[in-house]
């Protein structure tokens, strides 16, 4: 927390970020924890090379003993041994639909997770804090879903063809206008994938002798779609706009490595929410660093589009800053709006090429129109278009949803990372062993949490993530709260040494006695 | 004296210790082993602070009281 606002005249609201460090013997213990798991790893895979234990891991043939070792490195050795040991709580199978609650198919293992098996039974209403249902549009409810019963049982679910041959519909090109419209740009294009979108596009946005400068904690599909691509890239600190400034600056005065030509083009990679820390990108700043060293922005607004923003427009909008100052403008549908697949946004000659020159639109199948149908209303409900003021009111709900679960948090002194804003909640957990105890208790609450642990996060801040959803009411969310507050004290969770008080309430009695 | 309240805090210690140290996690017979190395050395520790602790200590109090006078000599006694 500082002083006022930095970059004061860029930003027209305060932007409030949080990365707390915990105390020293945090680290300490944490690393204390990994090492004794570390000493245990190395007595296993004793064992099971002597025979003395059932090998249950995937190991090399006899005959290939003598071939470079394939299972050796710390991948491996992370795997068998410590991921191992908590796997129950991943891979959950889930039998409804994700909304704010959902039921659970019961496993239980008997050789400590290296199988499981079904009992039958399923875990009632589990309130479902991991889905990344911002906006609560993954609903079964027959009146919301009357259009795409309708257009499911004019189409039929299969397209069986790619955009170029004859894989591009009426929905489509509805779906296209009303993304551009909702956005306010020229035109759009949608695909049947969001990380096939990221992946498939950069390659055909640039190539070779261009430069790529990416964040340092983007997601694999935009670190996927650079690789391919064959540009060079270069990776700045996490929303650091001196680091930002220095590569642009070194790019542009020393040019290309070898020739010192200058760069065909430079293109920054960013996020608008990124979606392990709950931190949004300074995009006031990047916009005025591009224009003046001119380079090209690509924003992917997977987790903020319908998160963020006065109604639901994103990160752009959250800013106050206009459409056409983001070069590229990308999303998925698979967050906000309860569907899946992706959409690329921005001028019409920038889409155009990308309908001729994109591998999603020559290869990939085509979005099916049901889908297509529920972004179609999910949008129009948002947009206002269907006549009711519910898709703002969503957006609202989302955003005192949001606050209100931020605030509790911090008050109870947990360690959360990112923007007040954002609707994704990472709490810091740290310790390996905290790790599976906290995702199984939580489940014994009826509580389903996705707990993430390295290699996602730096192997010494592993976390609890919470997505906030506008469907969630505030009595899922005060049950939420006081188990998260009682498994707080049980698990010494609280590592926060800022936090407010937790009981004000107290404050209000003393006041009123003093007004006597 | 508040039995009760002491004993739960004494587990929730446990539990503590078992998290941190990833004991949780551990199959039985693990457990069992670490849980033995922790204690053999933990009493191997104290049983050394228990012999060796208290003759360092009087050894050197001896060698500062030296400075300040011999009045203590005749008191000193011989550790076998």
């Amino acid at each position: 927390q500082k002083n006022g606002i930095s970059n004061g005249t860029l930003y027209k609201k305060t932007f409030i970020e949080h990365f707390e460090q915990a105390p020293m013997y945090v680290a300490v213990l944490t690393f204390l924890g990994f090492g004794v798991g570390t000493v245990f790893g190395y007595l296993r895979d004793f064992m099971r090379a002597w025979g003395l234990e059932k090998r249950n891991v995937a190991t090399e043939r006899e005959q290939q003993k003598d071939f470079v070792p394939l299972y050796q490195d710390f991948e491996n050795f992370y795997t068998r041994n410590l991921y191992m040991r908590i796997r129950d709580n991943w891979n959950r199978p889930i039998c409804s639909v994700p909304g704010p609650q959902f039921d659970l198919m019961e496993r239980v293992t008997d050789d400590y997770n290296w199988t499981f098996r079904f009992t039958g039974r399923t875990i009632k209403n589990v309130i479902n804090m991991g889905s990344y249902n911002y906006l609560g549009f993954a609903e079964t409810d027959v009146n919301a879903l009357k259009t795409v019963t309708r257009e499911l049982q004019k189409y039929g679910t299969g397209i069986c063809s790619t955009r170029q041959e004859m894989g591009t519909l009426d929905k489509h090109v509805e779906l296209e206008q009303l993304v551009a419209k909702f956005l306010g740009v020229e035109d759009s294009m949608v695909f049947g994938m969001g990380f096939a979108t990221n992946s498939m596009n950069i390659p055909a946005l640039v190539g070779k002798g261009c430069l790529i400068l990416s964040d340092e904690l983007n997601h694999t599909s935009l670190v996927l779609g650079a690789r391919l691509s064959g540009a060079t890239i270069r990776i700045f600190k996490h929303n650091n706009m001196q680091s930002l400034e220095k590569l642009l600056r070194e790019a542009i005065i020393y040019g290309q490595p070898r020739s010192r030509r200058a760069w065909r083009k430079i293109i920054i990679l960013v996020e608008g929410i990124y979606s392990m820390e709950g931190s949004i990108v300074r995009l006031p700043e990047i916009v005025s660093l591009k224009k003046k060293y001119k380079a090209y922005l690509y924003l992917d607004e997977a987790h903020s589009i319908g998160a963020v923003g006065a109604t639901g427009r994103g990160v752009v909008e959250y800013f106050g800053m206009s459409p056409d100052d983001v070069d590229v403008l990308m999303g998925t549908f698979t967050k906000s709006f309860g569907a899946a697949g992706g959409y690329i946004a921005g001028k019409k000659d920038l889409v155009d090429f990308l309908r001729t020159h994109s591998h999603s639109a020559v290869y990939a199948t085509s979005m099916c129109p049901p889908v297509a149908e529920q972004i179609i209303r999910a949008m129009k409900c948002l947009m206002g278009l269907d006549g009711t003021t519910q898709g703002l009111q969503r957006v609202r709900q989302l955003g005192k949803n949001t606050r209100y679960f931020r605030r509790r948090l911090h008050e109870m002194g947990f360690i959360i990372y990112g923007n007040d804003d954002s609707p994704v909640v990472p709490l810091l957990l740290y310790m390996p062993g905290k790790i599976g105890a906290f995702a199984r208790r939580m489940l014994e609450k009826n509580i389903g949490v996705v707990v993430v642990g390295f290699p996602a996060t730096p192997i010494t801040e592993s976390r609890a993530r919470f997505c906030v959803s506008a469907a969630h009411t505030r009595e899922m969310l005060d049950t939420v709260l006081n188990a998260l507050d009682e498994l707080g004290d049980f698990l010494h969770l609280k590592y926060s040494r800022y936090s407010k008080s937790s009981h004000p309430e107290l404050y209000e009695e003393t006041r009123l006695e003093l007004e006597d | 004296m508040d039995f009760k309240g002491m004993k739960n805090y004494l587990y929730w210690l446990y539990c503590q210790f078992e998290l941190i140290t990833c004991s949780y996690l551990m199959e039985p017979w693990e457990k069992l082993l670490f849980y033995t190395f922790n204690i053999t050395m933990l009493v191997t520790i104290l049983y050394t602070a228990y012999i060796f602790i208290p003759a360092h200590i009087s050894m050197a109090l001896q060698f500062f009281w030296h400075f300040f006078g011999n009045q203590h000599e005749n008191t000193v006694s011989v550790v076998k």
